[in-house]
């Protein structure tokens, strides 16, 4: 039966990390968006203490027997997500945990790698794992990666350059993390020689050679690496050995986004609501009504935009909740994902862009957030597959093209 | 718990109704258009169906579905993809029998109920609309007046659909006697339904409207100069009526027929795009159609979600207003720009009634003005 309805446990969720995020984020987060590259460890220590135990924050893993009737994992992390990208985006990116990295593994690696890379974050001190796919030449287009991965004995070799690396630096250098390096083992096979190599902390070879300065999201770091004849074991490429002969890896890992696409979507939604809600308060305030039935002709301007941005909020949110529940059930969502996160990225940007027009000056100051959202809400609709990108999945997949045949 | 599957039983009326759109309905479509009406046949095949029968009880001699207006959204929205036109005239009856069931006392759906338990198909309307741009739902100008024995009706009255055929029509208007208010609220609590029949003095029904869209649809203006009715014609007698919630449950059911349309327009223009050629590959290989189509499919689906969401909080009674409200006017505009770019998409034989595409954009730009369709 349709229901739109929160589980019990899906509220429980909702309602503790909206605490922690009011309490821990919100106080914090103009600070942390000045202090770009202060790393905000009281933070980070709070909630990786909060989440021990739980593998609530990983997304993608394929229900399994254990998880019990209709698991929800992948909803209750997208409920989850939105209350703290609602705190704060970029600290929200600065937490410890599996992360996209992570989500790789849970995708795409044999059980032994998973034992072996995701037990560390169930316990200890808090932990990173980074993806590493986009380079100065390739972002959009991963099929064009140039990191090579030279087998040489026991090893794979890997040279290149990273760069929009999220958590790169807190994972290689600040935690008994890892980064996930998308590189390539033969140049010529194109999307087939690509694979995943997973590169521990503490691996000579890899460096961290800056942290860019951001628009937004500036809480979180994000870097350049620089691999020089990085030697990773040979059992270190995600998935089986046999992956090499395949195009499996490429794919394996490219089905971590329609997990994550989701993830990515709630985020942005986050954003949005904590400035559709800022603006629902001043404009109370302010005595300007938003009037439920009345002719669309003698709506003022301000109560029309607001209807609009925050039905294009419901409906962001009811896309993305329908693909995470289609993650949980084991439907395959390529599709649904990235309508999701398209409409998601596009939707947060256009909402706290006409919320910063709408509040005039005070919207445009820093003595607000709404400034500060604008300039987060921006990425969601660049990272993890740009709104063209997504536009062109959703657009073969309705027209049952290939990549070929719809570029 | 959060889950978007339709129950068995929903599926299962789902195909059905969809079957008969694509092939009773849509076949139809473009005749019905140029000649202004619904063939007969079609007609009396989908009353058969029991879309009007099925939600009266069976103590009526109907057969007693429960009503859902989240299943009348997976129906409407079916209707609508077969044909706007055709489907509001099978569903007319509907504007006089739902708001008797949610609202009718026990002697006026005695009184009326049955009739529509029929073989025959029975035409009923209600007439919401007036023909001014200043109509509001919240501030009716058609009043009712409280005099000895019952009411007085004035006003006038647009899009009410077979009119001219319908024993019944149900007419909404303000009452009277209660204060002007600035708060919408107040003024949805002032309306009542009045059940009015064919031959009333001074009920004028005027020739067939003559729309843009929804042209083999028949409907009317109505004039009502001082039309006395009895006190037992004032629908839910004292209790009067709920007109915020029919008017919410309107919202649904148009926000429903518009993601038919739309989705009509859609599968017309993608299947379309997939044949056409130009410049040595299908224009659906062209990154400009690609993601117009990209976008239409987002929309349909994004819009398909607020219209559910609302019909469930319906369906819970609880108070849907926002929620029907956004929905709807999203609808309306999403309608538009899918059938529109469904035009667009056909470029020149876009433009041309050989294609339906032109049919859909003149019946989509109809649901900014369509209200009063309490018809879930």
């Amino acid at each position: 039966m349709i229901d739109f309805e929160l589980s019990e446990a899906a509220q429980n969720l909702q309602a503790m990390v909206h605490g922690a995020a009011e309490a821990f984020m919100r106080p914090v987060s103009r600070q942390f968006d000045e202090e770009e590259h202060t790393i905000p460890w009281d933070f980070i220590d709070f909630m990786w203490q909060a989440t021990q135990g739980s593998d609530a924050n990983l997304a993608g893993k394929k229900p399994t027997k254990e998880d019990g009737p209709a698991p929800e994992r992948n909803l209750q992390l997208a409920v989850s997500i939105e209350e703290l990208s609602w705190g704060d985006a970029g600290l929200y990116l600065s937490m410890a945990g599996p992360g996209l990295g992570g989500a790789a593994v849970a995708a795409a690696g044999t059980p032994e790698q998973k034992a072996r890379f995701l037990s560390r974050f169930r316990s200890g001190k808090p932990k990173w794992a980074a993806m590493a796919i986009t380079e100065p030449g390739c972002g959009s287009d991963s099929s064009a990666i140039q990191t090579t991965a030279v087998r040489d004995g026991d090893h794979w070799v890997l040279n290149g350059t990273k760069i929009f690396c999220t958590a790169g630096h807190k994972a290689l250098l600040e935690s008994e993390g890892f980064v996930v390096v998308w590189a390539t083992v033969d140049k010529s096979a194109g999307r087939v020689g690509i694979k995943a190599f997973i590169v521990e902390h503490g691996t000579p070879g890899i460096s961290v050679a800056k942290l860019e300065h951001k628009l937004g999201i500036r809480a979180s770091d994000t870097a350049m690496l620089i691999l020089e004849d990085c030697r990773v074991p040979l059992d270190n490429i995600l998935g089986s050995p046999e992956i090499t002969r395949t195009s499996e890896g490429f794919k394996g890992v490219m089905a971590t986004f329609d997990a994550t696409r989701p993830a990515v979507a709630a985020s942005a939604i986050g954003i949005g609501r904590a400035t559709i809600e800022f603006l629902r308060e001043t404009l109370q305030k302010e005595g300007i009504p938003i009037r439920y039935g009345i002719p669309a002709s003698k709506l003022a301007a301000v109560e029309r935009d607001f209807m609009e941005m925050e039905t294009l909020l419901e409906a962001a949110r009811l896309l993305t909740w329908r693909a995470a529940w289609m993650m949980d059930r084991g439907i395959p969502n390529n599709l649904e994902a990235s309508m999701a996160k398209a409409k998601a990225g596009l939707a947060v940007t256009q909402i706290t862009q006409k919320a910063v027009e709408i509040l005039g000056p005070l919207g445009y100051s820093r003595s607000l957030l709404v400034e500060k959202w604008m300039r987060d809400a921006k990425i969601n609709d660049i990272f993890e597959g740009t709104q063209q990108i997504n536009m062109l999945i959703v657009a073969r997949r309705i027209f049952g093209y290939s990549s070929r045949e719809l570029s | 718990m959060i889950s978007f599957e339709l129950s068995e039983d929903q599926k299962l009326l789902q195909e059905t109704v969809a079957a008969f759109a694509i092939e009773q309905i849509r076949p139809l479509a473009r005749d019905a258009d140029e000649r202004g009406e619904a063939p007969e046949s079609v007609v009396a095949k989908a009353w058969e169906l029991g879309l009007v029968a099925g939600a009266i009880p069976e103590s009526y001699g109907g057969f007693g579905d429960a009503r859902s207006a989240l299943t009348g959204a997976i129906v409407l929205e079916e209707l609508g993809y077969g044909d706007l036109s055709i489907a509001l005239h099978v569903l007319a009856p509907r504007l006089l029998v739902y708001p008797l069931l949610e609202h009718g006392t026990e002697d006026q759906k005695k009184r009326f109920l049955p009739a529509f338990t029929q073989a025959e198909f029975r035409a009923a309307t209600a007439a919401v609309v007036e023909p001014s741009l200043h109509f509001d739902l919240s501030a009716l100008t058609t009043t009712a007046i409280a005099e000895k024995n019952g009411f007085v009706l004035r006003g006038r009255k647009a899009f009410v659909p077979l009119a001219d055929g319908s024993e019944t029509v149900l007419v909404y208007a303000r009452h009277a006697d209660r204060p002007r208010s600035e708060n919408p609220a107040e003024g949805y609590r002032a309306v009542g339904a009045f059940l009015v029949e064919r031959g009333a003095p001074g009920l004028e029904i005027g020739p067939p409207e003559k729309n843009m869209g929804i042209k083999a649809l028949r409907s009317h203006e109505l004039t009502l100069s001082d039309v006395r009715v009895g006190a037992e014609c004032r629908l839910g007698g004292d209790r009067g009526i709920d007109f915020a919630r029919l008017m919410n449950c309107s919202r649904v059911a148009l926000g429903a027929l518009a993601v038919g349309v739309a989705r009509a327009a859609f599968d017309y223009a993608r299947d379309y795009a997939k044949e056409r050629r130009a410049f040595g590959v299908a224009i659906a290989q062209k990154q400009a159609i690609a993601f117009m189509l990209a976008e239409m499919a987002i929309e349909i689906d994004a819009t398909r979600l607020l219209v559910w969401k609302a019909a469930w909080k319906l369906d819970r009674g609880e108070d849907a207003t926002r929620e029907a409200y956004l929905a709807k006017h999203y609808a309306a505009n999403m309608a538009l720009k899918v059938t529109d770019n469904a035009v667009q998409v056909l470029g020149g034989h876009g433009y041309i009634r050989d294609h339906l595409v032109e049919l859909w954009l003149r019946n989509a730009r109809g649901f900014a003005s369509f209200e009063g369709m309490a018809i879930v």
